[in-house]
């Protein structure tokens, strides 16, 4: 059993391997889009570097982009920044 | 606001960017490294960090480790505030780097073209997925199609296979006549050659086609299938995941933004690196695509160089005329064919971010005259995956970007108290 941490996505508690980014969390758990488009169609994750911040999602309050961030313990996640 | 010194401040901790840093300390500079991500190894060493792996990863992460570079990782290039003054944004703010020389390494992105369906969750770039599997995105038991062009398919589904995932299919849009050219010009670079069979290896009952591409992707909210056209025929194939990139594009944003020379997409340099503008180095990817090797030795040039020691060694020539070679032979062999322009239908949104349709577009005449009809390319992103694919679709130059070059809090912008002026502005 891989070390875990929890958070908080959209408000509920999860647990998500230790050490991976927030896109991999938001997957993990169960979350498949991270935002809607502007016709409310789902977008998720797509580049992994940076780049096309699909993955964008609100972190204890501030706008960033999952792939780039680590999961920290107790960290607060908001979809649809 | 925080503000830091140094003497040579190197942008983008990937290999160019630690073999410059390195190199400039050895040679007697005091160099800051800094990288968006969170840790050192950019794209193609990502997750190596505490890792044991491949000899040369290994050799230069562990120099990097044992070298007194003062490396800061989390941060994003905003602008310049004044030349030699860079502005970053990370976790913890703003953070303004003075420098009396810039090293940039600011690497490549995966090209990314639209097709129909191409924007629905599942549907990632191929080297993209690999970056995001490394930083613990489950794929064991997933079903993945891997698609596009350039070795980096082979290295993307190795990596998919081992973290437990299901590869059904490898398509190379690229005939089977130049890959086989591609294979025999590796004959050069026994390092290469040897790679590629060891990744074919570890493909063993995947199949790769040639000639082949994804014409659509299917679902509701999910990736469902894709349609794969192989030469004259298309299919249809159910999977969880598509991992799609058409080769890489250099980040040229910081050199525009600094007004370096560009030429054929990329930074034009010397033979010290040294770009079109005083002080300012390029290496790597951003000075054309050409691999790892290309990086460390570009690096390594331009670290010395900014550290004021000019001399090229016998070595560092001779490495350097070979990785120019394969650059060469790698944008000779994996040209993209023209049907993939003809994929995206009317209807297909081109830009992601600001949800720009193709049919909008096509009618524009260029990038600028796009961005001022339609709002393409001023979304988020800032252009970065639809400038490439415009670049592509209709041969337009990307327009230039202008600061801040990502999304950042307004608090970026707030000047520092002086001592004429102890009142930090609103």
């Amino acid at each position: 059993m891989p070390a875990e941490v929890r958070i908080r996505v959209d408000g509920a508690m999860v647990s998500v391997p230790v050490g991976c980014s927030v896109a991999a969390a938001l997957c993990h758990a169960g979350h498949s889009a991270t935002r809607q488009a502007l016709d409310g169609a789902p977008r998720a994750a797509c580049c992994g570097m940076g780049v096309c911040f699909e993955c964008r999602v609100r972190i204890d309050g501030v706008e960033r982009l999952g792939c780039l961030t680590r999961v920290a313990e107790g960290m607060e996640i908001d979809c649809d920044a | 606001m925080r503000e830091l010194r140094t003497e040579i401040l190197v942008i983008g901790a990937g290999p160019a960017g630690i073999a410059a840093a390195v190199s400039a300390e050895r040679a007697g500079a005091r160099a800051l490294l800094v990288d968006m991500q969170a840790e050192p190894g950019g794209q193609v060493w990502r997750g190596q960090w505490d890792k044991q792996t491949k000899y040369q990863s290994r050799r230069w992460l562990a120099a990097l480790r044992q070298s007194p570079v003062d490396c800061r990782y989390g941060l994003r290039l905003v602008d310049f505030a004044a030349p030699g003054l860079a502005v970053f944004d990370g976790p913890d703010g703003t953070l303004r780097i003075r420098c009396e020389r810039l090293v940039v390494a600011s690497g490549a992105r995966e090209r990314l073209l639209p097709f129909p369906g191409w924007t629905l969750p599942g549907v990632f770039g191929a080297g993209g997925l690999q970056v995001l599997v490394k930083n613990g995105w489950p794929v064991a038991g997933k079903r993945i199609v891997v698609a596009g062009s350039g070795p980096l398919l082979l290295a993307a589904a190795s990596s998919l296979r081992s973290a437990g995932a299901q590869v059904l299919l490898v398509a190379e849009q690229t005939a089977a006549s130049d890959l086989v050219r591609f294979a025999a010009s590796l004959v050069r670079h026994p390092a290469k050659l040897a790679q590629a069979a060891a990744l074919r290896l570890r493909l063993a009952g995947v199949p790769y086609r040639s000639s082949a591409w994804i014409e659509r992707a299917d679902g509701d909210q999910q990736l469902r299938s894709v349609r794969v056209r192989i030469g004259r025929y298309s299919e249809r194939v159910d999977c969880d995941a598509l991992a799609v990139g058409f080769g890489l594009v250099p980040n040229l944003e910081i050199a525009q933004l600094l007004g370096c020379a560009i030429a054929d997409g990329a930074v034009v340099v010397d033979e010290h690196q040294h770009s079109s503008v005083a002080g300012i180095y390029f290496a790597g990817e951003s000075c054309g695509i050409g691999g790892v090797d290309q990086a460390l030795v570009q690096g390594e040039i331009a670290g010395r160089a900014a550290a004021g020691s000019a001399r090229l060694s016998f070595g560092l020539r001779r490495a350097r005329r070979s990785s120019q070679h394969f650059a060469q032979s790698l944008n000779a062999h994996f040209r993209l064919r023209d049907e993939l322009r003809e994929l995206a239908a009317a209807d297909t949104v081109l830009c992601r971010c600001e949800n720009v349709r193709y049919g909008a577009v096509q009618v524009c005449r260029s990038q600028r005259d796009a961005r001022l009809q339609t709002r393409l390319g001023m979304g988020h992103c800032q252009g970065r995956i639809c400038g490439a694919a415009c670049a592509f679709l209709f041969g337009w130059d990307a327009a230039t970007p202008r600061p801040p070059l990502a999304p950042v809090p307004l608090s970026c912008f707030t000047v520092p108290p002086t001592e004429e002026n102890p009142q930090e502005s609103p």
